[in-house]
């Protein structure tokens, strides 16, 4: 009998993954960056690194489904005559016809006007499907103005002037020619099929002199009435914030890293700005600091999913949160209904991020004609709604617990972090400590 | 929000505003508030003295002469009136601009008719950088010279110059036309020299007799427009950016 050395167990490297091996091969075969849809897949720093303390001795609870807790908020009476008065505190973020299909944002729509919310269109103009089923309708200005006219600013409910967002701070729309279908091309005034791009800046202002000047001019077109928000992308929450502010808005939004795109490269997704924790603190502080917290509200958005992640966030200051890709999934996107399908894409159900191919099998991203009849608006809609509800009876749940009447009397000194990082990102203390870091100089 | 004070009215000439006496919020709810079919068809709007969003958002077939400068976004959204204005341009005049005219008896600013989805606009002087930026379908008549950068991402709409073009001249410019009787510094990504053909050569007459523009030929201007390589992806392509 011969003696054979033990082999050592093959060792795959940590810094040459599977995903990044898969990624030089990929790029090396193509000569194309890889392109998306959906926010930042790494793990990050989130709302699940921090726990809500509760009743104690020194605290005491609401009877929960017997004492009230109120979850309405009115955004934009800082300057509009008509501001928007939400139910709830959860919105739907923007999301374009063209990325999305007309069923899918029907159901957007309805579902947002069942729960008492607002949703709003996105980098290709206003449809009627959605104006018709939007109760309340945020329209978007954004550097492209595909489909901007003041018919359709007049008809909105607000308008959210967009520097940026959460996937892609600093990068513009894109929807590539698969999508480009007639009317998405005629909405657009573009040839049909081409990969279009959007632009990165508006066309006619730059920096923050310039937006004040802007905001006057859509605040004179739509004679003073409608809320103006800006959404930022979470790159500076402080300065950004400020500025807005500074330039006139309602509303700032801030939309942190895994706030998702219909389409943009991988490398901007994974790469580029803040996760959305990170950005919360320092935006309040900048409406603290210039004495308007509260007065002109903030929405958050990128990576919201349950009453816990909304409770957590207006904890932290926020007045409301926004959701895009949980709505699509509440919609019927990646569900396993469809994973023979997905398999076929070469993916699987809950993986399945490839939007701008437009061959979408739950019918939401695309402009498929067949495909896009697999989403009942009504049905969906009824879905989004369900599910804002439960988000809203989870929130309350836990406010009622911390003795709270309202979600939005929810405190940073309800919370403490699990993780030193989100302890420093949300500015409460490390459980079990009375530590910050970051403050007191340590 | 500034207060309107509609009791100031009586005691001016109901078309005529004076920026010096009344708001600009005054002047733009006035406009806004015409009735289609109005017998207010004149307005004239003095000591302007650079103001910002002078005649926004109109949406009636009326005329309105504006004595001396504007600032920004003057005739922004302007759907169906005809402004003339009687001293120069700040940044963006006619921007988004859906139908009726607009004409600049001086010069213009920056993003000249910027994102302009219809009617004409005019500008007798010269026009600054980004003139016709990002434009959907709007016609813009220069008699004097444009800047750099303009025409950058024209969609759709004519863009005429008389005089001459700055550098990067309609980059990654779609299926807009461009028709520049001067030098051109240079052409931007995918923005080529084209057949001046007969259908083209009519255009253009159409156009500069729109403008009011005479004793000027269609065969002297050059036709200018899209390449259309870069409609599609392609990796060969990424140095062109």
């Amino acid at each position: 009998m011969t003696y054979r050395n033990p082999p050592t167990t093959p060792r795959k490297s940590a810094t040459f993954d599977d995903y990044t091996l898969s990624e030089i091969r990929r790029a090396a075969a193509t000569g194309i960056y890889d392109i998306r849809g959906g926010g930042a897949k790494r793990k990050l720093p989130h709302f699940d690194d921090l726990l809500f303390l509760g009743a104690s001795i020194s605290r005491y609870p609401l009877e929960g489904y017997r004492e009230r807790c109120d979850t309405s908020v009115v955004l934009g009476s800082r300057h509009a005559t008509k501001p928007i008065e939400l139910k709830i505190p959860i919105t739907i973020a923007g999301m374009s016809f063209g990325s999305l299909s007309g069923p899918a944002k029907e159901a957007l729509g309805r579902g947002a006007t069942l729960a008492g919310t607002s949703t709003t269109t996105g980098d290709g103009g206003m449809t009627e499907e959605e104006r018709g089923h939007s109760k309340q309708l945020v329209y978007q200005y954004l550097p492209s103005r595909y489909g901007m006219n003041p018919r359709d600013l007049r008809r909105a409910d607000a308008i959210e002037v967009v520097v940026g967002q959460g996937a892609k701070p600093g990068g513009g729309g894109m929807l590539l020619g698969q999508k480009i279908s007639d009317r998405v091309a005629e909405m657009r005034t573009l040839p049909k099929g081409i990969d279009q791009r959007s632009a990165s800046r508006h066309p006619d202002w730059t920096g923050p002199d310039d937006l004040e000047i802007k905001i006057l001019e859509l605040r004179e077109i739509t004679d003073w009435e409608k809320p103006i928000y800006v959404k930022v992308g979470g790159a500076r929450p402080y300065y950004d914030t400020a500025l807005a502010v500074k330039a006139g808005a309602d509303v700032v939004v801030v939309d942190g890293m895994q706030g998702g795109t219909a389409a943009t490269q991988e490398v901007f997704i994974e790469n580029v700005g803040q996760p959305t924790l990170a950005c919360i603190r320092p935006a309040v502080q900048a409406l603290q600091d210039l004495g308007m917290h509260r007065k002109v509200q903030l929405i958050v958005s990128g990576g919201i999913r349950n009453g816990a992640d909304v409770a957590k966030a207006l904890a932290l200051g926020v007045d409301a949160v926004s959701i895009g890709t949980a709505a699509l999934v509440a919609l019927g996107d990646n569900d396993p209904h469809w994973e023979a399908e997905y398999n076929e894409l070469g993916t699987t159900a809950g993986a399945y991020d490839d939007w701008h191919e437009g061959r979408d099998p739950a019918g939401i991203t695309t402009q498929d004609p067949e495909l896009m009849k697999r989403v009942d608006p009504i049905a969906a809609g009824r879905r989004l709604a369900n599910y804002l509800k439960v988000m809203t009876l989870e929130a309350q749940t836990i406010a009622r617990a911390c003795g709270k009447n309202s979600l939005h009397n929810l405190e940073p000194e309800d919370l403490v972090a699990l993780t030193i990082e989100a302890a420093a990102m949300a500015g409460v203390p490390l459980a079990g400590t009375n530590w910050i870091p970051g403050k007191n100089g340590f | 929000m500034p207060a309107i004070n509609l009791s100031k009215m009586t005691a001016h000439d109901p078309r005529v505003f004076d920026l010096d006496q009344l708001s600009l919020r005054e002047l733009n709810q006035a406009l806004h508030n015409l009735a289609p079919g109005s017998n207010e068809t004149a307005w004239e709007v003095l000591h302007p003295k650079g103001s910002h969003s002078v005649a926004v958002g109109v949406d009636q077939p009326v005329a309105i002469d504006v004595r001396g400068s504007v600032g920004y976004y003057c005739g922004g959204m302007n759907s169906g009136s005809t402004i003339t204005v009687h001293g120069s341009a700040g940044p963006g005049v006619g921007e988004n601009m859906m139908s009726g005219s607009i004409t600049i008896k001086g010069d213009a600013s920056q993003y000249a008719g910027a994102t302009g989805r219809g009617g004409l606009l005019v500008i007798e002087g010269n026009a600054s950088s980004r003139c016709g930026i990002s434009m959907k379908g709007i016609d813009i008549v220069v008699h004097g010279n444009i800047g750099h950068m303009s025409a950058f991402m024209a969609q759709s709409g004519n863009l005429v110059v008389l005089g001459d073009a700055g550098d990067a001249l309609g980059d990654s410019i779609y299926e807009a036309r461009l028709f520049v009787r001067g030098k051109v510094d240079s052409l931007g990504a995918d923005c080529i020299a084209k057949e001046m053909r007969t259908e083209h050569l009519e255009l253009l007459q159409g156009l500069l007799d729109r403008a009011g523009v005479t004793g000027v030929n269609p065969s002297e201007f050059k036709r200018y427009g899209s390449a259309r390589t870069l409609y599609n992806f392609n990796i060969d392509n990424a140095d062109a950016y």
